[in-house]
C-alpha cells in the first residue's frame, strides 16, 4: 500500500478512522459474495467533505477506490481489487430531514434500510424497497444496486423511490442529481446513477420517496402438488388484472428447511408453496383475496391459509425472509443466484434448473419473487468436498444461460459486479456494451471509481481484466 | 422484433438529422434531414405486463389496443410513444402512476453512428448493467433515436372517478386519501382522481368531503414548472398544481430553473460521448 496515500488519509480523518491492520483489511476485502479481493486501506468518512477529501487523495495517488455500505452485496460489487481504498460509508448514518406531508426524506447513505422504515413508521410511512437483507443493508448500497425485494412487485425497485442524490464524483466535485423538484431541463443523471454499482461516484446524501402504509393487509399461503401449478397460478393472477403487494414461491426442499427452523406449520409435503400478500383498502382487498383463492383452487391449490392476525403474518414472512438462514441445517455453504425470466417461462426454466443441478450432483432450493419472474436458485453444498466449487460454478453458469435463453435477464436485483461481468455479452452486443462504457467514461473519466466491475473487456476501455478467486469465468 | 435496418439506414452516420413524430411536443428540428420511427405493436403480453411497439406508434392507438387486454400504458395522451419518451413529461396521473421514466424497460435505438443499440431488458425487473433507459427518457433524442421499445403496462382500474371540493389548503385532502392517482389544486379547489373498488372509492371520497365531477380542470399552458412540493403553497396567479409531485401548470410563462454548472457539464459530456458531432436533433436539449 502506498504509504503517502495512507498518510494523506490519516491527516484528513485521523488515525482512528483509517485502518490498515490485517484483520480489518481481511474483513473489508470482500462483500457477501464468494469472491475474495484485497483492500489496501479502509477509511470511514463522516461528512461529504471528508468523502471528497478521500476521493481527491485517491486521485492524487492514482489509486482506485471502492464505496462500501454494509457489504451485503452478493455479486462482488463492493469487493476491492488490487489494494484499492475502501471508503466505508457506514458511519454516515444520520436521518437528515423528513417531510411527512410530501412523503420524502433526506438520509445519509449508511442509514440501514429497515431503520429508515422504522423511523417513519409513526407517520404511517415506509421505504418501499425491502431486500431480504433489509435489517443490515444500507440505503447507499440499495442505490448502488438498484435493490429490490418482495414488495417491489407492486411498488417498484429502488430507482422508483430515489428522488435525488448528492454525489461526489471522481474529480472531487460535489453534485446534485435530481432533487425535490420532479423534472429538470437536463438528462436524468439521478436515474442513470441508481444501479451504477459505485462506478459513477459516491452518493453522500439520498432523497428517498416514502410510501403510505396500507390501511389493510392480507397474507395467504397456498400449496400445490407441482411447481408448474404454482407458477401457472402466478401468471393467472397477473393476467386477471391484479398486482398483489408480493407474490413469493418456495419449493419443497426450501419449505422443509424453513419449517424445521421456524415451526410455522408449513405444508412440508407440498411441491411448492405460494406466499401472496395483498394490501390496500378493505373492499378491494377482499375482492382480490376472493379472486386469488378462486384462481389458486382452479390450479389445484391444496389448502389456502390466510394469516388471521399480525403475529401469524409476521411468522409467514419470517419463514420467507430467513429462508437462507434455514439452509445451514442441510449443508454449510450456499451460492445464491439471481436471474429474471418471463413469468410464463417459470415452469420451463425451473424444470431446467432442477435438471442442471441434478446433473452436477448438487442440491437446490428455490425461494423467489415469482410475481416478477425473479428466480433465486440456491445451490447448497459443503465446500470441504473436493471439486465441489467447480460443480457449483458450472451449474450456476448453466442456470444463467438458461434464463437468458428463455428471454430473461442476468440479474433482477443483485447486480452484475464481478460475478456476472463476463456474462454481460450473453445479453448485450458490443455496441450495447460500448454505450454503457460511454456512460461510465462520462461520469468517471479517471476510471478510479470501483474499476473492473460490470463491464467486460474490451468494453471497459483498457481496464485490465482481473479474475479474482471465486469469480466465474 | 421490429426490423430497424431501414430506420438505421435513414438515420445514417453523417450530417444533421432530426426525427418527426406527430408534432405534438414541439416537433422535428426545421430544415434538417427528417426521419420517422417504425410504428405498430409487435406484441402484447398481458401476463408479463409488457408491450413492445415501434417508437412511431401513436400513444392513443397503443392505449386503445391495451384496453382490449384490460391494461394501459402510463404515457401522456397524444403524439407518438417515442415523442412521449423523448420529452419525458408525465401527465397529471404521475402521483399514482409514477413518472414516464419508470415506463421504459427496453429500448432499441439508432445511435449517432447509425448503429442499432439496445438498452435495458424486456422484464419488469432488471439490474443487468447501467440504466441507459433512464438517460434516454427526457433526452430529446440527443443520445439516439428510439426505434422499438418495450414498455411496462398496468391493469386498468376497475373503477375510476374524478372528485372536486372547495379548499384553500389542499393538504387535509391529500393526507386523508390513500394513494390517490392525482390531487390537483388551483388555490381554491382540489380535484382528485381515485381508482379501485367502487365501495372503497366512495368511502374515501366521503371521508375527505369530495363530490364527484366530470374530470380534471383545464390546465393553463403558459408554463410547465417543476417545483419542490413544499413550495406549492406559495403559488399565486392562475395555476393548477400537482400536489405531492411538484409540477405546476401556470398561465404565466416562466423559465425553468437551470441545473448546476458541474451537472450541466456532465450532461454535455454524455452527449459528446453519444453524439460527438452533435448531429442528432441539433439544437435540442440545451
Amino acid at each position: 500500500m502506498n504509504r503517502a496515500l495512507v498518510a494523506d488519509l490519516r491527516t484528513l480523518l485521523g488515525d482512528d478512522r483509517v485502518r490498515t491492520n490485517s484483520t480489518e483489511l481481511g474483513l473489508y476485502g470482500r462483500d457477501a459474495s464468494n469472491i475474495e479481493g484485497s483492500a489496501g486501506v479502509v477509511c470511514f468518512p463522516l461528512t461529504t467533505e471528508e468523502v471528497q477529501g478521500c476521493v481527491l487523495a485517491c486521485v492524487r495517488h492514482r489509486t482506485a477506490f471502492v464505496a462500501r455500505g454494509s457489504g451485503t452485496g452478493l455479486a462482488g460489487g463492493a469487493t476491492p481489487l488490487d489494494q484499492a481504498v475502501v471508503i466505508a460509508l457506514t458511519k454516515m448514518n444520520r436521518m437528515l430531514s423528513v417531510d411527512a406531508v410530501n412523503r420524502m426524506a433526506w438520509v445519509e447513505p449508511g442509514v440501514l434500510n429497515l431503520d429508515l422504515t422504522r423511523s417513519v413508521a409513526h407517520l404511517g410511512l415506509h421505504f418501499a424497497p425491502d431486500p431480504s437483507s433489509q435489517q443490515s443493508c444500507s440505503i447507499g448500497g440499495n442505490v448502488a444496486n438498484n435493490s429490490g425485494g418482495p414488495h417491489c412487485l407492486s411498488d417498484g425497485v429502488t430507482a422508483a423511490h430515489v428522488l435525488g442524490l448528492e454525489v461526489v464524483l471522481s474529480d472531487g466535485s460535489v453534485v446534485l442529481f435530481g432533487g425535490e423538484a420532479p423534472e429538470c431541463n437536463e438528462l436524468d443523471l439521478r436515474g442513470a446513477f441508481v444501479g451504477s454499482e459505485g462506478m459513477f461516484g459516491i452518493a453522500t446524501k439520498v432523497l428517498v420517496r416514502l410510501t403510505q402504509n396500507p390501511p389493510a393487509v392480507k397474507t395467504m399461503l397456498m400449496d400445490f402438488t407441482s411447481v408448474e401449478a404454482g407458477a401457472q397460478t402466478v401468471s393467472a393472477i397477473i393476467a386477471d388484472g391484479m398486482v398483489p403487494a408480493a407474490l413469493e414461491m418456495m419449493d419443497q426442499l426450501c419449505v422443509q428447511a424453513v419449517e424445521e427452523y421456524i415451526h410455522a406449520g408449513l405444508p412440508v409435503h407440498a411441491a411448492a408453496v405460494l406466499l401472496v400478500e395483498v394490501a390496500g383498502l378493505p373492499h378491494g382487498l377482499q375482492a382480490d383475496v376472493d379472486r386469488i383463492v378462486e384462481i389458486g383452487m382452479a390450479h389445484g391449490a391444496g389448502t389456502v391459509r390466510i394469516a388471521k392476525d399480525e403475529a401469524e403474518r409476521a411468522l409467514l414472512w419470517k419463514g420467507r425472509k430467513n429462508a437462507f438462514g434455514a439452509i445451514a441445517r442441510i449443508k454449510p455453504n450456499y451460492y445464491l443466484h439471481d436471474t429474471v425470466v418471463p413469468r410464463r417461462m417459470l415452469p420451463e426454466v425451473l424444470r431446467q434448473v432442477y435438471e442442471i443441478v441434478q446433473r452436477h450432483d448438487l442440491l437446490v432450493m428455490n425461494v423467489f419473487h415469482a410475481g416478477d419472474g425473479n428466480l433465486h436458485p440456491l445451490l447448497v453444498f459443503d465446500k470441504r468436498e473436493p471439486g465441489v466449487m467447480d460443480r457449483v460454478h458450472a451449474a450456476g453458469e448453466e442456470i444463467v444461460r438458461a434464463s437468458v435463453a428463455a428471454g430473461g435477464v442476468l440479474s433482477g436485483e443483485h447486480g452484475i459486479g464481478l460475478e456476472k461481468r463476463d456474462f454481460m455479452s450473453l445479453m448485450f452486443a458490443p455496441a450495447d456494451l460500448a454505450a454503457q462504457a460511454d456512460m461510465r467514461a462520462a461520469f468517471d473519466p479517471s476510471g478510479l471509481a470501483n474499476p473492473f466491475k460490470v463491464l467486460p473487456s474490451p468494453a471497459a476501455c483498457g481496464d485490465v481484466q482481473h479474475v479474482p478467486e471465486g469469480a466465474w469465468v | 422484433m421490429i426490423a430497424l435496418d431501414e430506420f438505421a439506414a435513414a438515420v445514417g452516420s453523417q450530417g444533421p438529422v432530426t426525427i418527426a413524430g406527430l408534432g405534438t411536443r414541439g416537433g422535428a428540428v426545421p430544415g434538417v434531414h427528417t426521419v420517422t420511427a417504425p410504428l405498430g405493436i409487435d406484441f402484447v403480453q398481458a401476463d408479463e405486463m409488457i408491450v413492445s411497439c415501434g417508437a412511431g406508434t401513436p400513444v392513443d392507438e397503443l392505449v386503445a389496443a391495451m384496453a382490449a387486454h384490460g391494461q394501459t400504458v402510463c404515457l401522456p395522451a397524444g403524439g407518438t410513444v417515442g415523442g412521449a419518451l423523448a420529452v419525458g413529461h408525465s401527465d397529471v396521473r404521475r402521483l399514482g402512476y409514477g413518472p414516464v421514466r419508470d415506463t421504459l424497460l427496453q429500448a432499441r435505438y439508432v445511435s449517432a453512428a447509425g448503429e442499432i443499440v439496445k438498452a435495458g431488458g424486456p422484464t419488469v425487473k432488471n439490474v443487468s448493467g447501467f440504466d441507459l433507459c433512464r438517460l434516454l427518457v427526457g433526452s430529446y433524442g440527443t443520445l439516439g433515436f428510439l426505434g422499438e421499445v418495450v414498455l411496462r403496462t398496468r391493469p386498468l382500474a376497475k373503477h375510476s372517478q374524478w372528485f372536486v371540493t372547495d379548499a384553500t389548503d389542499p393538504y387535509p385532502v391529500f393526507a386523508a386519501l390513500y394513494r390517490p392517482v392525482s390531487v390537483l389544486w388551483d388555490g381554491r379547489r382540489v380535484w382528485s382522481l381515485l381508482e379501485g373498488h367502487p365501495a372503497d372509492v366512495e368511502a374515501q371520497a366521503t371521508s375527505a368531503g369530495l363530490a364527484p365531477c366530470g374530470g380534471p380542470p383545464v390546465l393553463p399552458t403558459g408554463s410547465r414548472r417543476s417545483l419542490s412540493p413544499t413550495q406549492l403553497v406559495e403559488l399565486a396567479g392562475d395555476f393548477v398544481a400537482e400536489i405531492g409531485v411538484g409540477i405546476v401548470h401556470h398561465a404565466q410563462p416562466a423559465t425553468q430553473a437551470a441545473v448546476g454548472e458541474r451537472e450541466a457539464a456532465l450532461s454535455r459530456a454524455l452527449r459528446v460521448r453519444f453524439d460527438p458531432a452533435g448531429r442528432l436533433n441539433p439544437g435540442l436539449g440545451v
